[in-house]
């Protein structure tokens, strides 16, 4: 009991610390309530408003709690992600969605204090189990980085690297075709067919983050996660990868990290909402951002907080 | 007054000035509350006026103390009896030393007459002159800046350009210090080798192939000619260098992959200031570690498995030169890997890689220059490497690829060649500085290739 009531005392705090709010509570104000935002008095519930549930749930995430050594980073987190649906996942800085969502191919596992408590399910196995080998995780749930990442190597290894290690193509051509379709799908082919031997690293921004989605979609991932992908690219870029994500939830479910609601409306069909750790609501895009349910949601994606 | 005295006291008046000029520059303006009006900070109008107290006076200082010797000297000397006048250089140079020497109290070669007790007298006398008119240069000199930057001092006065561009100065002084050193010790070198060529034919101690140094010093002394061949001076050191690279260019990677991509926080804060310590070992401590404990065990080891082994061979010398790079190999090569974006790794695991194929198929890749750099240094420091090749390896030189013979290096030709007493025009002698040119020749083209491929590897990601 005392250690709910630190946890909670700690989210005051940090609660006010990240608005600027003047009436900052005292140290024994403990209470479900946080201070809200200019001033009212929000309720941050323990249960999660809308409907973390979906009908073809593919991966799902109960009662997920994440550490970071003392630092309770992610707090009784459950979220259902469905087949060829995009989730998106918004909240202000801080707030767990990158977290969460690198719990979900065990990213995590690399930080040494990172500990991961609940279950995570991917298509009815337990990832967490001591039977799942990571590294195959990760092949089936891929991921996409904030700032694009090709390795220091030409474009055609870039996108050959994923099939290479796990042994996907028999021989050269075979290599060829998933490189060339990748590159396809990911619409970076026809930019670069004709320079495949030059370094990655060459290309745009815009062109790098299409790589390394190209690079993800060529070991045939069932999921892909996406961290931020578009918040280093340019406008025009960023609607090229969004286009881009429309097409691919045709085969593939994608739960995208987003700071720009504009971006979570367009591409998603869900939308998770996530504050200091707890999942605050989850509901269908359209109902999320025309009438949120929490009131949290409604400040933040009314551009009150955030 | 004692120079040294003249320096403390230029350090107290230039805090003093220090204090005045600020205060002078906000009593300008009005007092503490008013520097805004001020171009500066009140603290560099104190800068500016402290240094106008002690630069010209310190160049005054130090120019005196270089030339007064001379001038006394060239006086005591005038004053001297003409019979003394007509002696040569090298004799005059001599009655100079000794007369220097009475004068402070020192031994004295020849007999003291009347003359000299008189010069060393008007030495003295010369002296205790020339310090007190320096004294008084001095501190006049410091007075004298010191009122011309406080008259100097205006609101207007840039004096934070002027104080930035004097430290300016001294850092270039500061860094050309290094530079002037380096061109000094090349020409040096230099010289003293083409000294050596001209005895020597060059083809000859390039592509000789037999080292044997011994000469007759004098030309009363019973001696060979002597052989200047370098070859097998090189293929020594690249044979003890090779051993060593053997030894600690994979063992010096396996180190670093561990402590930067395996090893929990815990081990890598116990293990990395441990093989700081092997490190910090004196080359000394393991030369004799090399001569005492290795080399038997070398030559034991190979002697039972039937090889013959000479008690200081090569390969006891590699070895422990190996061990002693170690820790050079793994912490550039764990500053190559950790340089490496975080971003890479990440990828490379988001795509399901293992640990291992992210650090062999991504990681190496992406650092590979910044190892080869490393590893390059690495080499300049194994063949620079002198005490423990003498202790370990031996002095002859022999041309052999053989490791379990002894060898011997450049650089320890070098020590053996200059210790003693030496004749500076022998060719025994200048050949060290010849050996030391092409020493220096090729750990240059090491470091040159090293640093570039360095830099290189530094644009690569951007």
């Amino acid at each position: 009991m005392v250690a709910i009531e630190q946890d909670r005392k700690v989210t005051q705090l940090k609660t006010a610390a990240m608005t600027e709010t003047t009436d900052t509570p005292t140290e024994h104000h403990v209470d479900l309530a946080v201070p809200g935002y200019h001033g009212q008095e929000v309720e941050l519930g323990r249960e999660t408003v809308g409907n973390v549930r979906c009908d073809n749930a593919f991966m799902v995430a109960e009662n997920v709690n994440v550490y970071y050594g003392d630092n309770h980073a992610i707090r009784d987190v459950t979220l259902e992600i469905g087949k060829k649906q995009v989730v998106a996942l918004i909240g202000p800085s801080g707030c767990g969605k990158s977290t969460f969502l690198r719990c979900l191919n065990r990213m995590n596992d690399t930080i040494e204090t990172a500990r991961v408590t609940g279950n995570i399910l991917l298509d009815g196995t337990d990832i967490y189990s001591k039977q799942q080998d990571p590294v195959a995780l990760r092949a089936r749930v891929g991921i996409v980085f904030q700032k694009p990442n090709p390795f220091p190597k030409s474009i055609y290894d870039n996108v050959a690297y994923g099939p290479r290690i796990h042994g996907l193509a028999g021989d050269r051509s075979e290599l060829d075709g998933i490189v060339h379709s990748s590159l396809e799908r990911a619409g970076l082919l026809k930019e670069v067919k004709d320079r495949l031997e030059e370094p990655g690293t060459s290309l745009s921004g815009g062109q790098q983050q299409r790589l390394c989605i190209a690079r993800t979609i060529a070991v045939n991932p069932e999921v892909i996660l996406m961290d931020e992908p578009c918040s280093a690219l340019d406008p025009i870029a960023t609607a090229r990868i969004e286009d881009l994500m429309d097409e691919l939830c045709e085969d593939y479910a994608i739960v995208i990290v987003t700071h720009s609601m504009q971006q979570a409306a367009r591409v998603s069909r869900r939308v998770a909402y996530f504050h200091l750790g707890y999942l605050v609501e989850v509901d269908d895009t359209d109902k999320v951002f025309t009438n949120p349910q929490h009131k949290l949601t409604e400040d933040y994606i009314t551009g009150r907080i955030g | 007054m004692q120079s040294t005295t003249l320096i403390l006291l230029l350090g107290f008046f230039s805090i003093g000035a220090f204090y005045l000029g600020r205060g002078h520059s906000l009593s300008l303006v009005g007092g503490p509350g008013k520097g805004m009006a001020l171009h500066s900070l009140p603290g560099y109008y104190g800068y500016f006026v402290a240094i106008w107290v002690v630069l010209p006076a310190l160049t005054l200082l130090l120019g005196w103390v270089l030339i007064e010797p001379k001038i006394v000297t060239a006086l005591v000397v005038s004053g001297l009896p003409d019979s003394y006048q007509s002696l040569s250089a090298g004799e005059l140079n001599l009655l100079v030393n000794n007369i220097r020497n009475l004068a402070s109290g020192d031994v004295v070669s020849i007999a003291i007459d009347e003359n000299l007790r008189g010069a060393a007298d008007s030495f003295n006398d010369y002296l205790a002159k020339s310090r007190q008119l320096l004294a008084v240069l001095v501190i006049g000199l410091a007075a004298l800046g010191g009122a011309f930057a406080w008259r100097k001092i205006h609101p207007d006065l840039r004096a934070r350009n002027k104080v930035e561009g004097v430290v300016r100065w001294a850092l270039i002084g500061a860094s050309s210090i290094a530079v002037f050193t380096t061109i000094g010790i090349v020409l040096s070198v230099l010289f003293e080798a083409l000294m050596f060529f001209q005895k020597v034919p060059a083809t000859e101690f390039l592509f000789g192939t037999t080292w044997s140094p011994q000469t007759a010093i004098r030309a009363d002394q019973v001696g060979s000619s002597g052989s200047f061949g370098a070859v097998p001076l090189f293929a020594g050191t690249m044979l003890i260098t090779g051993i060593a690279m053997f030894v600690s260019v994979p063992v010096g990677l396996m180190t670093a992959i561990y402590l930067a991509e395996y090893s929990t926080s815990r081990i890598r804060g116990i293990a990395k200031p441990l093989l700081e310590i092997l490190a910090g070992i004196p080359t000394v401590v393991y030369g004799f570690f090399a001569a005492l404990t290795v080399a038997p065990w070398v030559r034991k080891a190979g002697e039972s498995a039937g090889f013959e082994v000479a008690s200081e061979s090569a390969l006891a010398a590699g070895l422990v030169m190996g061990i002693m790079i170690i820790p050079l190999v793994s912490s550039l090569t764990d500053d190559a890997i950790n340089a490496v974006p975080a971003s890479m790794r990440d990828g490379a695991l988001g795509l399901g890689s293992t640990r291992s194929e992210t650090m062999t198929k991504v990681i190496i890749p992406a650092a590979l220059p910044g190892i080869v750099g490393g590893i390059l240094l690495a080499v300049s420091r194994a063949i620079g490497e002198t005490m423990i090749v003498v202790m370990a390896a031996g002095l002859a030189a022999n041309l052999t690829a053989n490791p379990f013979e002894a060898v011997t290096t450049v650089t320890v030709q070098i020590v053996t060649l200059l210790v003693g007493d030496q004749e500076f025009d022998s060719a025994k002698t200048l050949a060290a500085f010849a050996l030391g040119l092409m020493l220096f020749v090729v750990t240059l083209i090491l470091n040159v290739i090293g640093l570039h491929v360095v830099r290189k590897y530094r644009e690569q990601y951007e």
